[in-house]
């Protein structure tokens, strides 16, 4: 490893890293509580549902792209899987069924958004904002506005069981991130991803079918985002249809603290990592200080500006 | 008399980087005095803090006499100094008025609302100067290149400025284009207006300018009247070395036939019919807009077709993406690099292998050792100057980059380059680079379009020379046939 290939791999996600010790530190020293491994897992399990729909927006966001239908899926995923429990199949049949539907609904989803985007070329913004739209009214429709309840026993074990000590959730999460982190780095199509968002025109003319890979990216998002909200209505043991609201933006807080550019082309799926456990941790540590929510609100802001300012210092020095 | 512009001794340093030291420069009122040398010489960085858009390190800057101190750009503007870039500064939305007097509009009497009819007036009157009558009302974003141009100076006159800076102000443009840019120059010389002219185009130089002055690696080098150096002396100047000749020697081993195309046509492209062989350098002349970038993006797949026939080694081929054509063994270097060409944010390495990732896989993973092993071979094969292949493009200079996009050809299976502009806005030393690699593919047997607009150069390179001209061929000219004027009499061809 040369020196240069060292320092560019830190000031990637060095300054984030950084500022995730300082915190980490800070509220250690602040609250007694704050580091143990109780606390600690807990943390990771309240990250866990944002973070893993972060790993998929972080794709979109290196293309250049953005998907703000997110939220509405994680409601729309869990209502279908949840309701699906419901129609008396046995249970590992009913299981998989549920589950592979859902995810199914996200996939489908973000094909239909990728679609809309590379063959009618609509802004993502516009595209995800109307899916994001269809499917919180859906959930609404297909429950009529009622949370699915009296769920199979077992369902549960996806959102609140633990394997050896660490939650389930947590798993999921730490398994999606090394996934994420292998195909964008080791991948022909993470290298394309990375191509697509520096130059869309470019990478079409060195032979990258510039279409698939938007697709992909996409369809990628939706699951993600479809599985969290599975996993979200095993925790919640119900679907519910007004879940996941305003999830998109703290998902893109996530992203965006973790150094990804929005405008495409930089970024990395260990700096959105940190990124997402950075405000989940900043949110663990202000509860164990008794900080009243509201203030919480503006602190939580005042960090994520913050962190994209230092972020943009470090860029324009460089 | 004091000179208009006086620099001495300017230092600038960026991490790692001399790109000026302790250079001077002088202009004197309505002198156009010329800044050549080669690619990361120093020119644009003098530029530029010339124009406040960089701080100097160190040295002094004197206008008529008076020192300045150049803190900012606006400070620039204030003092009468105006730049000219490649890529224009136009808000293209906005009316040719609205862009000459942005940030200087006249308002009615002490309301804050602009004065719009006061605009036009001004607007037109510093388009007069330029002897230009273009609608200022009209989006600028709807005016040709040239007249983009225009507006810019204009721009740049109605801030009353004294030294205009122009960097590489005719490589857009026509000939007929440059002709009227360059009385526009003359006109403003006759103003008393001082002007930087930086071009790569010698002839240019010869043509427009009074005095030049030549950098090398961030130094100054040399400065004299431009009746007192000849083409020669130029470019010895600019390289430090004596360079034997300008174009390598060419000897043809024309083998069998490699691409034929038959009748192709686009909406701007039509019925063009044209055979390439093995081991052949073929030239594609034309004038700008004559559908040369357009025929190869046609072959390549990049444009939809909507007639023609492709046939690649006696095989019917019919790409539809540059996917499918790379796979087929058709690669292009399309013109404007920066643009259509790099990634600028990724590595050496990962532009180089960019068209060829397949290739660089084990199992389903990419393999760094086996990229870094055809990236570091290739660098040093073209002499790629940087420290390793892990240095992010955007740092590189355009002969360099120009580089890596050869590379990432050289690292597919071509059997059919097709070179656009190869070597635009590149210096004299890499420009030679550049030709005899050229040789070199066609002796190995494959098929070489190149598309250029510097005519002395196809002529320099090539075996035989195909014209263009409204999208249509107008002719093929045999090498030993060749001359500027037979090529241009084709390239001229439909026109009136």
């Amino acid at each position: 490893m040369t020196s240069e290939r060292i320092t560019r791999k830190l000031s990637g996600e060095f300054g984030i890293g950084i500022a995730f010790i300082l915190e980490f530190a800070l509220f250690a020293f602040a609250s007694p509580y704050f580091f143990t491994p109780d606390n600690l897992l807990n943390v990771s399990l309240q990250a866990s549902i944002t973070a893993i729909i972060a790993a998929g927006m972080t794709f979109v966001i290196l293309t250049g792209g953005i998907d703000l239908s997110v939220g509405s899926l994680v409601a729309f995923a869990g209502i279908a899987a949840t309701s699906l429990l419901k129609t008396g199949l046995p249970p590992a049949a009913g299981f998989a069924v549920a589950i592979l539907t859902g995810l199914a609904i996200g996939a489908l989803s973000g094909a239909f958004a990728g679609f809309c985007v590379t063959r009618f070329h609509i802004a993502p913004f516009i595209v995800t904002l109307a899916t994001m739209t269809i499917w919180r009214g859906a959930a609404f429709v297909w429950t009529d506005g009622r949370p699915v309840w009296e769920l199979p026993e077992g369902f549960a074990f996806l959102g609140t069981g633990r394997i050896l000590a660490v939650p389930v959730p947590t798993i999921i999460m730490v398994l999606t991130f090394l996934a994420s982190h292998v195909i964008l780095t080791r991948t022909r199509f993470g290298r394309y991803v990375y191509a697509v968002g520096g130059n869309i025109e470019a990478a079409r003319l060195a032979g990258i079918r510039t279409g698939r890979v938007l697709l992909k990216v996409y369809v990628l998002s939706g699951t993600l985002a479809a599985l969290s909200g599975i996993l979200l209505a095993s925790r919640m043991n119900s679907g519910q249809p007004n879940a996941g609201v305003a999830y998109e933006l703290d998902v893109i807080a996530a992203v965006v603290v973790g150094g990804t550019s929005l405008s495409g082309g930089a970024g990395s799926i260990v700096g959105t990592f940190i990124g997402a456990m950075l405000i989940a941790v900043l949110r663990n540590g202000l509860n164990l200080l008794n900080v009243n929510s509201y203030v919480q609100q503006v602190i939580v802001g005042v960090v994520i500006l913050l962190a994209v300012m230092l972020d943009q210092l470090r860029r324009k020095r460089s | 008399m004091e000179p208009l512009l006086a620099m001495k001794g300017i230092t600038k340093r960026y991490p790692g980087v001399l790109a000026l030291n302790g250079v001077d420069f002088t202009l004197q009122a309505g002198e156009v005095n010329c800044l050549v040398g080669e690619n990361g010489a120093g020119k644009s960085t003098l530029i530029k803090v010339l124009s406040g858009a960089v701080i100097r390190d160190a040295g002094s800057v004197r206008i008529e006499g008076n020192g300045v101190d150049l803190a900012s750009p606006a400070d620039a503007q204030r003092l009468g100094i105006g730049v000219i870039y490649q890529d224009f500064k136009l808000v293209p939305a906005l009316s040719v008025a609205e862009n000459i007097l942005l940030g200087t509009e006249p308002v009615v009497g002490r309301t804050p609302f602009i004065d719009r009819k006061g605009m036009d007036e001004k607007a037109s009157a510093a388009l007069a100067l330029l002897g230009e009558e273009i609608d200022t009302r009209s989006p600028v974003g709807r005016l040709s290149v040239a007249k983009q141009q225009m507006v810019e100076i204009a721009k740049a006159l109605s801030r009353n400025v004294r030294i205009l800076a122009m960097d590489e102000p005719t490589a857009p443009l026509t000939e007929r284009e440059t002709a009227n840019l360059f009385k526009v120059i003359r006109s403003l010389k006759a103003r008393g207006v001082g002007i930087i002219y930086i071009s790569h185009r010698l002839e240019e130089i010869f043509e427009v300018g009074d005095r030049v002055t030549v950098l090398r690696d961030g130094t100054f080098v040399h400065a004299c009247a431009i009746t007192e150096i000849d083409r020669r002396g130029l470019i010895r100047k600019m390289v430090g070395r004596e360079l034997e000749n300008e174009y390598p020697r060419v000897t043809l081993r024309r083998g069998t036939e490699i691409l034929r195309i038959e009748d192709l046509s686009s909406d701007r492209v039509s019925h063009v019919s044209l055979t390439l062989f093995r081991g052949e350098i073929l030239g594609l002349a034309g004038l700008v807009g004559a559908g040369r970038s357009e025929l190869a993006r046609l072959v390549f797949g990049a444009d939809r077709r909507t007639g023609g026939r492709i046939i690649l080694d006696g095989k019917e081929i019919a790409p539809e993406s540059p996917h499918e054509a790379i796979r087929e063994g058709i690669g292009l270097l399309t013109e404007d690099r920066n643009r259509y060409g790099l990634i600028m944010q990724m590595s050496i390495r990962e532009n180089i292998t960019l068209s060829s990732l397949r290739a660089m896989l084990t199992g389903p993973f990419l393999d760094r050792r086996k990229e870094e092993t055809a990236a570091r071979k290739l660098s040093d094969d073209l002499r790629i100057k940087a420290p390793g292949t892990d240095v992010i493009v955007e740092n590189l200079s355009g002969g360099n980059r120009q580089k890596v996009v050869l590379a990432r050809w050289l690292n597919t299976q071509a059997r059919v380059l097709i070179f656009d502009e190869p070597t635009a806005g590149i210096d004299v030393g890499v420009k030679y680079e550049i030709y005899t690699l050229i040789n070199r593919l066609a002796g190995e047997g494959i098929g070489v379009i190149v598309i250029s607009s510097d005519l002395p150069e196809l002529l320099g390179i090539c075996h035989r020379v195909a014209v263009m001209c409204d999208g249509e061929l107008t002719g093929i000219v045999e090498g030993t046939e060749a001359t500027q004027e037979t090529v241009m009499t084709y390239a001229h061809k439909n026109r009136r």
